[in-house]
């Protein structure tokens, strides 16, 4: 499976990296590292990260995924 | 204007061509199929790999975490392209409607997207360049290779630039317990991005994590053994430092030479467009065919008095793809500006750095929140008496309230206090951003050309 995270929009509430440890992990107090190819067998924790971000972040490819990375900073409307 | 039966046609059955297949070619290709076109969409892309991401290179992949080829970004949309990767745009002839490749076939197109970003700007010296040990970081295959290279162990690692890719090359370093010198031509890391004041607190977290970090020096010389390996390298000061591995972070360079003699406005400052990103010919018309999107893109921003921004960020790349792939299939009346507010963040010796707005282009700036000793804080950026930008150090979640007060052009400094506001957030100090027209690595964001407000051209380092 496919995650990618916007940098832009995370603030480091740091639920992903709870709910899907091996995939998502902070580095220092506010910065996030993740693989962006995690095995399928990780792909309920991922999805469960994907939902529990307070910013909505992070972005999975495929089944059970969908874009959720809204423009950051764009005033013009979709 | 309606869909007239051109853009009808266009739409249903035309050939849109996209040179440069990475974020904002891929995100352009999605949008132009999200957006109803059925047509045929060809991408051409100069590196053999599919769409990946940048940013994890000079972080997760370079600190061993994640495998280099496990990148490729996730795909909103099938896209249904003609792909023709790993053979670069060599020629565009605009009359014809033609873009030619190294292979010497050549494509056809109705409209065309360019989104051929940057490289990475090589050491000068071609001999040295080729020495064994000496790297650049920008793609995939530079970071497979210098990743393999760190791994070995290398006895000592030199960093030649410390903007933001070279600053986090060298906090990977120290993660990885290399000893490691950066050399910087200007007085502090980052200071070309985030001005002196700013850089202060990066050469006191590079100095904290055990960085040799040298300022104000050049690196005059790389030298190689018999057999073609880096062995030492000669500074400006006099002094020489034997290292194994170099890796040049000078900046970046516009992919833009395929396009001499083209007649579109494109040179080595990138490619300039309307903010409908729609490319500028070199008599400064608007072309209704050829967009513009990303890294190589020079588009003017209201907020910063219309004046051409040329960003490397990854957002940019985004939002301008995504207004780009609008664009195209869209009559007149339903084109959208380009108005993104610069955003970028970068991870290095432990903290998360965060900025809003164009700071380069700052006079004075203000400790809003937070104190530049703890390594935490906001600072606000003024130009001329308004909030032009901020920066955070850790505390990323008062970025979008500044992003507000940047969008509202609010005044600078601001008329209200702010949470945690210490004694050294009184007072506004001078910015110190150091002289545009003094060569150096380059700021990540360039500022130039004209204002209406004040007629002011800035150069930058090309």
């Amino acid at each position: 499976m496919r995650v990618v995270v916007d940098l832009n929009r995370c603030q480091g509430y740091a639920q992903c990296a709870f709910l899907a440890p091996d995939v998502f992990a902070m580095h220092g107090e506010e910065a996030l590292l993740y693989d962006a190819q995690p095995d399928d067998a990780h792909r309920a924790d991922v999805l469960r990260a994907v939902a529990a971000c307070p910013v909505r972040a992070i972005t999975v490819e495929g089944a059970g995924g969908r874009w959720t990375a809204d423009r950051v900073g764009a005033s013009d409307g979709a | 204007m309606a869909l007239d039966g051109s853009l009808e046609r266009l739409r249903r059955e035309g050939h849109i061509v996209v040179v440069g297949a990475s974020l904002a070619g891929l995100r352009a290709a999605e949008t132009l199929r999200e957006e109803g076109f059925t047509g045929t969409l060809t991408m051409i892309g100069d590196e053999p790999h599919e769409p990946y991401d940048r940013p994890p290179l000079s972080k997760q992949v370079l600190l061993g975490l994640v495998p280099v080829d496990r990148t490729a970004l996730p795909r909103r949309r099938a896209i249904d392209a003609r792909w023709r990767l790993g053979v670069a745009a060599t020629a565009l002839d605009m009359a014809a409607k033609r873009v030619t490749l190294a292979d010497g076939t050549s494509v056809e197109y109705d409209r065309l997207l360019i989104a051929t970003g940057v490289r990475s700007r090589p050491w000068p010296n071609e001999l040295e360049a080729g020495l064994d040990g000496v790297f650049v970081l920008r793609t995939t295959d530079d970071a497979a290779r210098l990743v393999h290279r760190l791994r070995a162990g290398p006895r000592r690692v030199l960093v030649i630039g410390a903007g933001f890719t070279g600053s986090e090359i060298a906090s990977v370093c120290r993660e990885r317990e290399l000893p490691v010198t950066v050399a910087e031509r200007g007085p502090a890391p980052l200071v070309g991005a985030l001005g002196g004041v700013i850089g202060e607190v990066a050469a006191e977290l590079q100095h904290q994590y055990g960085v040799d970090l040298r300022c104000g020096v050049m690196v005059t010389g790389l030298e190689g053994d018999g057999a073609g390996r880096l062995r030492r390298a000669h500074f400006s000061d006099g002094d020489a430092l034997d290292a194994e591995v170099a890796v040049v972070a000078l900046g970046a360079t516009r992919n833009t030479e395929w396009l001499a003699g083209s007649g579109l406005a494109a040179g080595p400052r990138g490619i300039a467009c309307d903010a409908g990103c729609r490319a500028f010919d070199v008599r400064g018309i608007v072309s209704d065919d050829v967009f513009v999107a990303g890294d190589v893109a020079r588009s003017p921003h209201p907020l910063f008095g219309y004046q051409f921004l040329s960003l490397e960020h990854w957002g940019n790349a985004v939002a301008q793809a995504e207004v780009a792939a609008h664009n195209m299939i869209s009559p007149g009346e339903r084109r959208r500006p380009h108005l993104w507010t610069p955003y970028f963040w970068s991870a290095q010796f432990g903290r998360n750095i965060k900025s809003v707005g164009v700071p380069n282009m700052a006079d004075q700036i203000l400790v809003s929140q937070g104190s530049l000793s703890e390594h935490r804080f906001t600072a606000v950026y003024g130009y001329q008496g308004r909030v032009i930008a901020a920066v955070t150090f850790d505390q990323a979640k008062w970025l979008e309230f500044y992003q507000r007060q940047i969008e509202r052009a609010a005044p600078f400094p601001l008329p209200f206090t702010t949470v945690d506001r210490r004694t050294e957030g009184m007072r506004p100090v001078p910015a110190g951003f150091p002289d545009p027209s003094v060569p150096s690595h380059g700021p990540e964001v360039t500022v130039s050309g004209h204002s209406p407000t004040d007629q002011r051209v800035t150069f930058t380092p090309a």
